[in-house]
Formats: structure tokens, sequence, C-alpha cells
């Protein structure tokens, strides 16, 4: 291998045939094998992760919940589907693995997989094709950082999505999200949710909204698949909490057999992840624990003060942790070292930022049922300046309450 | 209280000035190449929202509005054609004072914000701030919080915004956008962010 590499070399370095493809080239090449150059400079740091070990870390963080994605997609569509077949290709496919069976564990990957893979691939080829593009015309190298926002942006959608629609979210995500501000390292939002938030504002239909899109089933015979979020916010407050305890199973929710979004399901899935991410060090710990303090404490508040008009302050803190998007984006979104805060004392704030401001919308704002994926832009946005007011106060011994004091001047 | 507390936190979040009704943003833009001066221009702002937003509502009920000068016995008054001039006067007079103020005691922020000093009074900010106070009949305790909160939403905006084009110095931007056009790019995906809170009713 190495060899075959080492031949075809020459036809991609200066001057050779190949030159414009060189960012090809080179990606493969680096992604096999550890790169050859070092710092020529005094600076020099001996270590054997770089960006792309790094970032393939991450795509390994994701396994558990990628797998989960599939295997409760398939799920929740058998389940509904009961024993009707399915028609067209995807039948064609089961009937290989026999059927539709909620009890056959074959089955069921199968049948999500029919759904999470084509997202994916997708995803992966129009995402990957603006990255050469990009590459190519503005000769930086195709970086590992697409991976993961290739990986992450389909596990953010509900399995029903329409793939033109992958393919128009994932460009704007790479392309305006990342791209023009010079690729990987160089963005101040997260790319995946740019592309997700993106989607959510130009085709809310097919991203939330309508209870059919999150069961995997329900674009074929109408079985209904609402996600508990938007089922509450349609109860009555009186009895919300009543509607709660019937509904909503705190382990189910947990272990991820629940409606929503591809992969954002399992909270123990994202669980694994983040133990993997901070074992490796990608992950901060710091904005982890913060969001979820963060989390916590305003769900914590919301259902403390009670309403009568608003069904969703009848939610404990701990139905807000293991429902929705919240988990998932907390682990492998709000931790992204690029968009995420540098600073000490900035993790913090930008963590419980991103914590309150997601309960706070799910709570709060009746337009949208989940508010993490906004709550991380809206994070993300004030970063910088977070990054900056922690730097006016260096050092391990920054008061944070001098920190907030002065962020609110 | 509470009233008061919902007007604040819907003029900082809700309808931000700039990144939801997009309203000044010639210095907006131009302003927020570093933090510092950004901070200066917001606090700026803030102050002369606060003043003048319920300056303009003071001369709206007592004078401008329809039977607003009953106190004087003339009943049947409506001078509501003389509002946009009379709220741009009182801008202008206060920038002026503003900017003499900022000249002898903070010599460094008014060479730093130099033209966009003078020319927050033709912000669309400020005015909006004004129009909008009429628009919605605040009464005088609402629009001071209103000016305060629409103000400290403006500053919050372009400090966030003035944070990102400090770091943005090590992107890598193509030729054709540097400069106004990664900063529009920047300004839409705040935007979006802000769309977050976009629908709260309080």
């Amino acid at each position: 291998m190495r060899k075959f590499l080492d031949k075809l070399a020459p036809r991609f370095e200066k001057d050779g045939k190949l030159e414009k493809f060189y960012p090809l080239y080179e990606a493969m090449d680096t992604f096999l094998y550890t790169p050859g150059e070092v710092t020529t400079g005094p600076s020099h740091v001996r270590d054997s992760i770089d960006l792309k070990r790094m970032m393939s870390m991450v795509v390994v963080a994701l396994i558990p919940c990628v797998f989960m994605a599939m295997y409760n997609t398939g799920l929740q569509a058998n389940s509904a589907l009961g024993d009707t077949a399915v028609e067209g290709w995807r039948g064609g496919i089961l009937k290989l693995f026999g059927g539709v069976d909620r009890e056959s564990f074959i089955s069921n990957l199968v049948h999500g997989a029919t759904y999470f893979l084509p997202v994916y691939i997708v995803c992966m080829t129009v995402g990957g094709i603006w990255e050469v593009i990009f590459a190519i015309v503005r000769k930086h190298e195709v970086n590992e950082g697409f991976l993961v926002t290739g990986l992450l942006f389909p596990l953010t959608l509900p399995p029903t999505i329409p793939l033109w629609q992958v393919a128009i979210g994932i460009s704007f995500g790479v392309v305006i999200g990342k791209e023009v501000f010079g690729g990987t390292g160089r963005n101040f939002l997260n790319p995946a949710l740019t592309a997700r938030a993106f989607l959510y504002f130009a085709h809310p239909g097919q991203i939330t909204g309508d209870n059919k899109i999150w069961n995997a089933a329900g674009s074929t015979d109408g079985v209904s698949g609402a996600t508990i979020l938007t089922d509450l916010a349609s109860q009555p407050a009186e009895s919300a909490s009543e509607y709660l305890n019937a509904h909503l199973n705190v382990s189910d929710s947990f272990f991820g057999w629940t409606t929503g979004s591809m992969g954002e399901t399992s909270t123990l899935a994202c669980l694994i992840g983040a133990m993997i991410l901070i074992m490796t060090r990608i992950g901060s710990p710091k904005i982890m624990v913060a969001t979820l303090l963060g989390g916590l404490g305003a769900s914590a508040i919301l259902n403390g003060i009670g309403s009568d008009t608003n069904p969703m302050f009848a939610m404990t803190p701990i139905q807000h942790l293991v429902t929705g998007g919240f988990a998932f984006g907390l682990v492998f979104m709000a931790t992204d070292p690029v968009s995420a805060s540098m600073t000490s004392g900035g993790k913090w704030i930008y963590g419980i930022l991103i914590g309150v401001v997601a309960i706070l919308i799910r709570g709060v704002n009746p337009a949208y049922p989940e508010g993490i994926m906004l709550a991380i832009l809206f994070g993300n946005v004030c970063k910088h300046f977070n990054d900056w007011i922690c730097n006016m106060h260096p050092g391990k011994n920054v008061i944070y309450a001098d920190v907030v004091f002065s962020y609110l001047l | 209280m509470e009233h008061y507390l919902n007007i604040f936190i819907k003029a900082v979040f809700i309808e931000n000035l700039a990144l939801s009704l997009f309203l000044g943003m010639c210095t907006f833009l131009a302003v927020s190449k570093d933090v510092k001066t950004a901070l200066g221009l917001g606090v700026a702002v803030i102050v002369i929202q606060s003043i003048t937003i319920p300056a303009n509502n003071l001369i709206y009920t007592y004078l401008l509005k329809e039977g607003g000068l009953s106190w004087l016995g003339v009943s049947d008054s409506n001078l509501e054609f003389l509002g946009l001039i009379s709220y741009i006067g009182v801008i202008a007079a206060m920038v002026q004072i503003l900017e003499m103020t900022l000249d002898r005691f903070f010599p460094p922020l008014y060479n730093a914000l130099g033209i966009f000093l003078p020319l927050i009074t033709v912000n669309c900010a400020i005015l909006g701030g004004s129009l909008l106070m009429v628009e919605r009949n605040y009464d005088f305790a609402e629009s001071v919080v209103f000016g305060v909160g629409s103000g400290f939403g403006w500053a919050l905006a372009i400090a966030a915004l003035a944070g990102i084009r400090e770091k943005m110095k090590y992107s890598d931007v193509p030729h054709g956008l540097r400069g106004l056009g990664i900063t529009f790019i920047v300004v839409g995906l705040m935007a979006m962010a802000f769309m977050s809170f976009a629908g709260i009713e309080l």
C-alpha cells in the first residue's frame, strides 16, 4: 500500500500531470499513514495525535449512536407496521432478511439501515464534492473534519427526510458554514448544526411540526410517530403531568426506544460517546458538565415555578435530559473543538448558556418543540466575545462572578 | 414589574434591533472590527437610546399626539405630522452632547469611533427605536425600559459580531468575499442563531 502511494506521488506533486488533484491524493495518503513532514521551526510538539486522528476519534465515538440510529429507526418502523409488508425497494431488501418482524434483531437493523444509509450516502457524496472542489480551487487539504460533519448531520435528521433536502442542507452547511471561512478550524459555527438549522427554517414541514415524520413507517401509511416533546406541547396544561407519567418512560428514553431524529434518541449511546471523547481528551468535560448543570438548573426552576397554561413546565429535569436531542447536542455538538469556547472560564459560561437557553426554548418558546440545536448556535455566536472577556482576566484565578458581571456590562 | 421585565427581554432577544429587525446595519457592519471599539459604540447606543426614547415619548404624549395639547386647553390638536422631524431633532441634539462628552473625557474612544459617532444621528436603529415606541403605545416608564433594552440588545449583538470578526483575522476567506462580504454572511448566520428566540410570547 505504501509503495503504491509512493509510486503515485510524483504524478500529483508539483509539475506532475495531476497536480491539480493533489489535495485528493494527500487526503488519502495521510488518512492511511502518519504524514512524513515535521515542523521545521524551533516550536515542536511531539504527539501522535493531529487533527486527522482527532476527527477520526470523534467518528469512533459516534459509532454507538450510528448503531442505535439504524436499530431504533428499524424497530420503531417495524413496531408501527405490525405485519404489513413494506413496498418498494426497501421491502425487497427486507424480504431477504426475513421481512418485517420487530422481534428480529436483523430485521430491525436492516430496516433502519435502509433509511439511514441513503441519507448518509447523499450527505457524504454531496458534501464531499463541495469539499473537494474547494480544496482544489483554494489549494488547501481535504480534511477529516468533514467526516464528522457528514456523520453528525444525518444523525440529527428525521428518518423520513427527503434526500434532496439532505443534499441542500449539507451544501449550505459545508459551503456557507465552513468553506467560505477557509475550511476546518476557521469556521465559527458548527457546520452540521448550520446545515440542520438551515433545513429547519427552510423546510419546516419535513423536519418538525408534522407528526408523521418521526417514524420511518409514517410516510407510507400514515402511522403517527410524534415525539414526546411535540405531543406534550399540544396537551392541556392541567393534565400535562399525567400525560407525562403515562407516555414518557424514562428508561425507554434513556436507552433510546422512542421516536425522534435518527441518532439522538439514545442517551446511553451518547454517554458512551462522551466517555470516549473525554478519555481521548477531544471533547471538553468542562463544557459537558456546564451544559448539563445549566440544563438541569433551568429545568428545575421551570418545573419548580410550574404553570397553569404551559404544559412544558411539567417536565422534570431528568425527563428533560433523556428526551429529544439534549444529550446528543451536549456531547457531540457543544464540545466541537472548533466552535466551542477556548478559555477556561469561557467554557463554563458557554456551557451554562447553552443548557439554560436550550431548556428555555423548549419550555417558553411555543414555536419550537426542541431547543438544543439553536441554543448551541447561540452559544457559538456568543463564544468569541466570551473568550475575549475571559482573556482580560487571564490565569486560573478568574472569579467567575467577575466574568459574568463584565459580561453583562 | 414582570411586565417591564418582559418588555426588556423582548427588546434584547426576541426583537433584537440588529439581528431580528436588521436596523442600524451600517454602523453594525462598519465599527465591528475590534471588540473594544464595538463595546464603546454599544455603550454609546445604549446611552442615546435610553435618553432619546423616553424624551421622544414625552414629546409625543404631551405635544404631538392627537389631543396631546389638552393640558394647554387646546383639545382638538393633532401634530403627529411633525413626528419624524421632532424625533430626529432630539436625537441629533443628544448625539451632539454625547460627542462633546466623549471628546472631553474619553478621547481614545472618540477617535476610534470617528465619523460613526455623528452618524449615530442618522442611524436607523435609534430612530427606529423611537418610532417603535410610538407604534406600540408605550407609556413613559415602558419607554425607558424599552430604550435601555433595545440599546442593550444592539450592544450585545455588535459585541458578539466584533468577537467573531476579531477571530476571523485567522480565517482564510476567498478574495472576493473579504471584508464586508464575509461580514454579511456572518451576520446572516448570527441572525439564524438568534431565531432561537423568535416566537416566544411574553
